[in-house]
């Protein structure tokens, strides 16, 4: 039995990688058309040439790397709130954030900022979109925060304060400094999951405000094309190392 | 004021204007009624319930419920001997769980088009079966519900591995050799012993697939192309297309009870079992 679980585990994790892997092998390929016909980088370069694609690019950078501030901090203090102290409501509400299906989110965020412009001079754009990431993206950061908080002794900040150092200074030369790693990986977190949203962003953007997973996903609705394909390379393989880095950090 | 009072201040924020005043809202709009040029009107009225009850919509849900649970149950099946696998590996099982965990925190978007590049009529299956003389027409394998439950599967599968994962590799093995001492085969001890212990996992994973597969929208409508309506779809429709704001509102509140029916069944049986 046991060498069919592993011959079914070679397959499992075939079926997991292979599409994305045949997916970046043909952003190198010379032909439009899903024939292998040798090695190019044409589809790069036209990626780069894509006004709208790059553009997008900028934008969710700008979008994410926003977001993803605005996130951890929020995150980060709230986590360090919720370690001294339970809040059943705050955590409730993190768990809800996290199991609203995204189109509910898209829309109720809609429906605010919609309701807002009745009485504030502002409409759909980049910071609709900024302020949506914020919105989906601090559960993320308080979670991953908060598992590095559980690790740590509360007994240093109490031995610090006997010393007579003040609840700032507690956390500020305590806590703080041996929480860095994990506040670095709640903002990579933050920052994938802000980059690769498509559905939330897609309800709240305004037309100057158009993000890379809408320009990708305008194209495919059109059709596979190699320039996709490169793009998703791209996305992987810079989003994996990300990954790869917070979960070094997680466990740093 | 105490410290973690101040530092609570941004969260209880994020949560009065970013999840409780939008979900407001929408509770708000699903009781009025669309207005001449979209948005909303007075006055107040239940005729966006009302018409939920059509049997044309009660369809939409009982097909996004099937969907989801045809999604977990493949999940099930195929993720419970990845998670034993992983759990039993005698070493490298960091590797092994990095294997599954990679390619989904990457990009879903990314992980379902891989699919459309893979399924469509020019797409790599259908290429390579017709450059091999196999087939003589390109099979139809997108745009059907065939696709949409693929991409579900494809893009939750390791929700279901992990929890299930977590209770294997904390399971005590040997009870499984007490069962083979008494004589019991492989597969019955599987059966009668591994599964039983792996259930708390097995229920989480199912309930952690069954969720996003419920409300999901871009995996039906990429995939789908359009020919697949989910719940998730119709409400996305009434709030572009559609512009009936009432109804997608409706649609939304109805679908959040149910979500919350299902976290709160789940949070209950696991406190229960705990205690």
């Amino acid at each position: 039995m046991r060498r069919w679980l592993a011959v079914y585990a070679a397959a499992f994790f075939a079926f997991l990688h292979l599409p994305l892997v045949t997916l970046a092998a043909f952003s190198f390929n010379s032909s439009r058309f899903t024939v292998w016909e040798g090695f190019s980088l044409d589809w790069y370069r036209a990626m780069f040439e894509n006004p709208q694609l790059v553009e997008g690019a900028w934008n969710s950078a700008i979008i994410a790397l926003a977001a993803t501030a605005a996130a951890t901090v929020v995150g980060t203090l709230c986590a360090y709130g919720l370690w001294k102290r339970r809040s059943p409501a705050l955590t409730g509400s993190m768990y809800l954030s996290l199991v609203t299906p995204e189109i509910v989110t898209g829309i109720s965020l809609l429906a605010l900022f919609q309701w807002t412009f009745r009485w504030l001079d502002w409409r759909l754009g980049m910071h609709t979109v900024i302020l949506a990431h914020v919105a989906f993206s601090v559960p993320y950061a308080v979670i991953v925060v908060l598992s590095r908080l559980r690790t740590m002794n509360a007994g240093l900040e109490e031995a610090a304060m006997d010393l007579g150092a003040t609840e700032w200074q507690a956390f500020r030369y305590v806590t703080l400094p041996s929480l860095i790693p994990g506040i670095i990986a709640a903002a990579l977190l933050a920052l994938t999951v802000s980059f690769d949203d498509y559905v939330i962003t897609s309800m709240v953007a305004g037309v100057d405000s158009e993000t890379l997973p809408m320009v990708i996903y305008a194209m495919a609705r059109r059709g596979a094309s190699p320039v996709i394909n490169a793009a998703s390379a791209l996305i992987t393989v810079v989003f994996g190392l990300l990954i790869l880095i917070s979960e070094r950090m997680r466990e740093a | 004021m105490k410290l973690r009072t101040w530092f609570l201040l941004p969260a209880w924020l994020w949560m009065a204007a970013l999840l409780a005043a939008p979900m407001a809202i929408v509770l708000a709009y699903s009781f009025l009624t669309r207005g001449t040029y979209g948005g909303i009107e007075q006055p107040w009225t239940v005729e966006s319930y009302q018409r939920l009850l059509d049997p044309l919509y009660v369809a939409i849900y009982l097909r996004s419920f099937a969907m989801a649970a045809a999604a977990t149950a493949i999940c099930l099946v195929l993720g419970f001997p990845a998670a034993l696998f992983i759990a039993r590996a005698s070493r490298r099982k960091n590797f092994y769980l990095q294997l599954v965990l990679l390619p989904f925190w990457t990009s879903f978007l990314v992980r379902t088009y891989a699919w459309l590049f893979l399924l469509r009529d020019t797409g790599l299956i259908n290429s390579a079966l017709l450059a091999l003389g196999i087939i003589e027409q390109p099979l139809p394998m997108l745009y059907n519900d065939g696709a949409v439950l693929l991409g579900l599967v494809y893009g939750y599968l390791p929700f279901m591995v992990l929890p299930i994962y977590a209770v294997l590799e904390r399971m005590d093995l040997t009870v499984e050799e007490a069962a083979a001492d008494l004589g019991a085969r492989p597969l019955s001890t599987l059966f009668r012993v591994t599964i039983p212990i792996a259930k708390p996992g097995i229920v989480a994973g199912c309930v952690l697939v069954f969720i996003p597969s419920l409300g999901a929208f871009l995996t039906p409508d990429l995939l789908g192309g359009g020919q697949t309506i989910l719940i998730g779809n119709l409400v996305q429709n009434q709030f572009t297309t559609a512009r009936d704001w009432p109804f997608g509102a409706a649609v939304s509140v109805v679908l959040m009870l149910l979500v919350a029916a299902l976290v709160w069944t789940f949070l209950r049986r696991q406190s229960e079992s705990i205690a």
